[in-house]
């Protein structure tokens, strides 16, 4: 990346054009390559969720979530909870790791804590029953954490290439102009990503509902292909169990007011988002991706628990593109956010990271604002704070698939 | 001179361009995608957002977006024409066409 010689008797260091797109990260002791050093508190149930925001009052460079689940959870519900914690706990933007539960909880902290701690990063339970109470708990808590922040600090950033990357996409509160600027857009990223020897994450099963054979043609194998259909399957009855019909009104009337003809253009659309790349895989649920390349996740369409669901599964940062504006981020990856035009990039630039907008306007191509999104990636996985991390936007759902006993 | 009228197709093979703007019929509008021009004499006021053919399209082909199949055509249409619900009928999720569904 840099060359040194000998000039006049002077060593000189000079910087090289970089062939490879690359970013500054953190390597951990399983591999994984971070790009934020954050020490979690993570509460396994809705009990310990106060204490664990009280931690992170008290330490700098701790991050937690209020949540409510952990508790009177069964069967594959349980897992997909248990797989989520665990998944959030070994992404390696995280540094470390302090599971906080309360102790009789049917989440035990110390299964996620042991599950965790397989990761070699470091890893300590407290309970608040076993510590006695709150103020204990956050007290042990919080000496924990305090030495891991010191620790996770001296850790230098390295250079990677693109190919340790898993980067989610997602959109949420789409328009007339999503399917023209921001998700083609970041279908161009995706391609870019996985031509980069990355991993793109598509997800959001309700919304390629109409548009699944066309992810299911790029499947790389039969299985995967199955798969697809399965989980498009899977996400209809679900709302057949519940006596309505998903694809009632769809296009809505809104839609086609907007120009949208049937449910596969508006599909398309948001399927766009995948680019044009081979489909690896069809992963479930906060589970990790075995391959690169792009690779489907089955969440549903639900902004926060399907953003959760992606960083479970590692995916170190997002992009998400909007029409309407959103204040989503996570409270471990940074979570780029794209406008669809440019009045509401204008309106909510609290918010919003880039305009795509431009494609719409005429003053960029799709490939040009592409682009533009690759280098964001590069900067933000090198340290540069998105929207959402600035407004400490730690957004976190798990989506549920079984009720509450 | 006519206004410079801005429109977009996400595919050189597509048979539809969205309009990015209100358009009047009979405009005369220029659609680029890559390597394929098209020059396109609107028969129908195009609002922002809606989509025109800008290749004459048959009665039941395959309308063509995102360079994938839309739908398809429910009766002839001219390029320059108004394409939507009117003309274009989805051929996916429909209850009513059970098993004839690709």
């Amino acid at each position: 990346m840099y060359t040194i010689w000998k000039e006049n008797g002077e060593e000189v260091t000079k910087l090289e054009p970089q062939n490879k797109p690359m970013f500054w990260g953190y390597r951990r002791a399983d591999g994984r390559v971070g790009v934020r050093n954050h020490v979690l508190i993570l509460p396994t149930i809705t009990c310990a969720t106060q204490a664990a925001h009280q931690i992170t009052q008290l330490v700098q460079g701790t991050v937690s979530f209020i949540h409510q689940h952990g508790c009177a959870q069964v069967g594959g519900d349980y897992e997909q909870t248990f797989r989520t914690y665990v998944g959030m706990g070994v992404n390696p933007n995280v540094y470390g790791v302090v599971v906080l539960g309360l102790g009789c909880e049917t989440h035990q902290g110390w299964k996620v804590a042991d599950e965790i701690a397989k990761s070699g990063k470091p890893v300590e339970l407290v309970s608040i029953q076993d510590h006695g109470g709150t103020l204990m708990a956050i007290a042990q808590g919080a000496k924990i954490a305090a030495r891991m922040v010191q620790e996770a600090s001296a850790v230098m950033r390295e250079p990677f290439d693109f190919s340790e990357l898993i980067v989610g996409t997602e959109c949420g509160g789409s328009d007339a102009c999503s399917g023209l600027s921001a998700n083609p857009a970041v279908g161009v990223v995706s391609d870019m990503i996985v031509d980069a020897g990355g991993t793109a994450i598509l997800a959001e099963t309700t919304e390629l509902i109409g548009a699944e054979h066309l992810l299911a043609n790029r499947a790389v194998d039969e299985k995967t292909a199955k798969r697809v259909y399965e989980v498009i399957q899977q996400m209809e009855s679900r709302a057949l169990m519940m006596g309505v019909d998903i694809r009632t009104g769809n296009p809505s009337p809104g839609n086609v007011e907007g120009g949208l003809s049937s449910l596969e253009e508006k599909s398309l659309g948001a399927a766009n988002k995948s680019g044009s790349r081979p489909l690896q895989e069809l992963i479930d649920y906060a589970q990790h991706p075995s391959k690169k390349g792009l690779v489907w996740m089955d969440t549903p369409g639900h902004d926060i628990e399907q953003l959760t669901g992606m960083v479970a599964g590692g995916a170190q940062v997002v992009l998400f593109t909007s029409g309407r504006g959103t204040p989503t981020g996570s409270p471990i990856a940074p979570v780029i956010k794209i406008s669809t035009n440019t009045p509401m990039f204008e309106k909510m630039g609290d918010n919003m990271d880039l305009n795509a907008g431009t494609v719409i306007d005429g003053t960029e191509s799709i490939h040009e604002v592409g682009q533009r999104i690759f280098d964001e990636i590069a900067s933000v996985c090198s340290g540069k704070l998105t929207k959402s991390e600035i407004l400490k936007q730690n957004d976190f759902g798990i989506w549920r698939i079984g009720p509450t006993f | 001179m006519e206004p410079n009228y801005k429109t977009v197709m996400m595919k050189p093979y597509d048979k539809v361009a969205t309009a990015l703007m209100d358009i009047p019929a009979g405009a005369t509008v220029e659609v680029t995608c890559l390597d394929k021009t098209y020059t396109v004499t609107l028969a129908d006021a195009i609002r922002f957002g809606h989509k025109f053919a800008v290749v004459p399209i048959a009665k039941g082909e395959d309308i063509v977006k995102y360079g994938e199949v839309i739908g398809i055509a429910t009766r002839d249409i001219a390029a320059g024409e108004h394409v939507h619900v009117h003309n274009l009928e989805g051929k996916r999720g429909r209850g009513d066409k059970v098993g004839t569904a690709e």
